[in-house]
């Protein structure tokens, strides 16, 4: 836990550093194009405004979560489930937003460890990284109900298969290895 | 304010309401979270608005569609895609980017494929991965993430 405090210090301190560097380069060459300047200056204040009407409410939304929905209660109902439905639960606890991949990661250990089924970790993990409830608000407000709604759809078709196809092969790979040591 | 913004800004309103009618304590600590995580992304949040500024006034967008629009084709949407996994920004941010880079010439499959890429893969934490999953699973979870994504990317194109 400290250790992750720790890295989260370093990395914020990296991102100001970063933001030091950018904001040079910026003044740099807007002082060398200053005819870019208007440009520059109006492009910026568009996504800014933009941002700033939904982030603090996504910050929000990621923040009562992350306090209600307890690790616990995502685990417990996951680690029952199976089937279509184990499926469908996997996406649904993955999607709400309840903290970055890393926290994702030991919950699904420890699944694993209750003997949950592999597509369904797989499901949740993959739902977690990249269909994350606030995400998908930003990508509606930023590139559009068609090319948000497709993009979602297809994701979930293809985590499922592949949470499907990654349960297959270590179950395909275990078998032989099981062989393997019987036979010695 | 566009519709997509009020929406989100009533969701996030109604369940704050809603948590704080619940319990008041919880309520208030998510605000804490909320604020906190906020503050922690602000710097980044700065580097891709200044970033996008700098793309749409100085990169012409025959330069960007060159590189990452319709007639770069496979070899385009690959660079893209490796870029999103490798690139460590907040998925939140990304969109914008996507959304500039959109703006300036770059196709949707390419847009897809980084997007899909810098959220679903994670080089960054796949040491933690491998090591609360096992190699097998997570090398096997980021490598066919990578190839989904470059699917999706091109499903997109031909859709959109």
């Amino acid at each position: 836990m400290k250790n992750l405090k720790e890295k989260q210090k370093r990395g914020m301190i990296r991102d100001w550093i970063l933001l030091g560097i950018i904001l040079i380069i910026a003044v740099l060459l807007l002082s060398i194009f200053p005819d870019r300047k208007e440009l520059v200056i109006n492009t910026l204040w568009d996504y800014f405004i933009e941002m700033a009407l939904i982030l603090p409410a996504v910050m929000v939304i990621l923040g009562l979560f992350a306090v209600f929905v307890s690790k616990e209660t995502v685990i417990k109902y996951l680690g029952k489930a199976s089937g279509i439905k184990g499926i469908f639960l996997a996406i649904i606890l993955g999607a709400l937003p309840t903290g970055p991949l890393y926290v994702a990661f030991p919950m699904a250990a420890s699944l694993l460890k209750k003997g949950a089924k592999i597509s369904n970790i797989i499901v949740f993990l993959s739902a977690w990284a990249c269909i994350k409830i606030p995400q998908e608000l930003v990508e509606l407000q930023f590139l559009g109900i068609r090319f948000m709604l497709s993009r979602l759809t297809l994701t979930i078709i293809f985590i499922v298969i592949m949470g499907i196809f990654i349960e297959k092969v270590v179950e395909w790979s275990e078998d032989g290895k099981n062989i393997k040591s019987s036979g010695v | 304010m566009n519709v997509t913004a009020i929406i989100i800004n009533v969701i996030a309103a109604g369940s704050l309401l809603i948590a704080f009618a619940k319990d008041r304590e919880k309520a208030t600590k998510s605000l804490k979270i909320a604020g906190k995580s906020f503050i922690r992304m602000l710097p980044m949040v700065f580097v891709i608005l200044i970033i996008i500024g700098l793309l749409l006034g100085f990169v012409p967008a025959s330069q960007i569609s060159r590189f990452v629009g319709e007639q770069s084709g496979m070899t385009g949407i690959l660079l893209v895609g490796v870029v999103g996994a490798v690139l460590h920004i907040p998925a939140l941010l990304s969109f914008p980017l996507a959304a500039s880079l959109l703006e300036d010439g770059a196709s949707v499959s390419a847009v897809a494929a980084f997007i899909t890429t810098l959220t679903m893969i994670g080089t960054i934490t796949l040491p933690l991965e491998i090591k609360e999953l096992g190699k097998k699973m997570a090398i096997l979870r980021n490598g066919i993430s990578f190839v989904i994504a470059i699917v999706i990317a091109l499903i997109m194109g031909a859709v959109l």
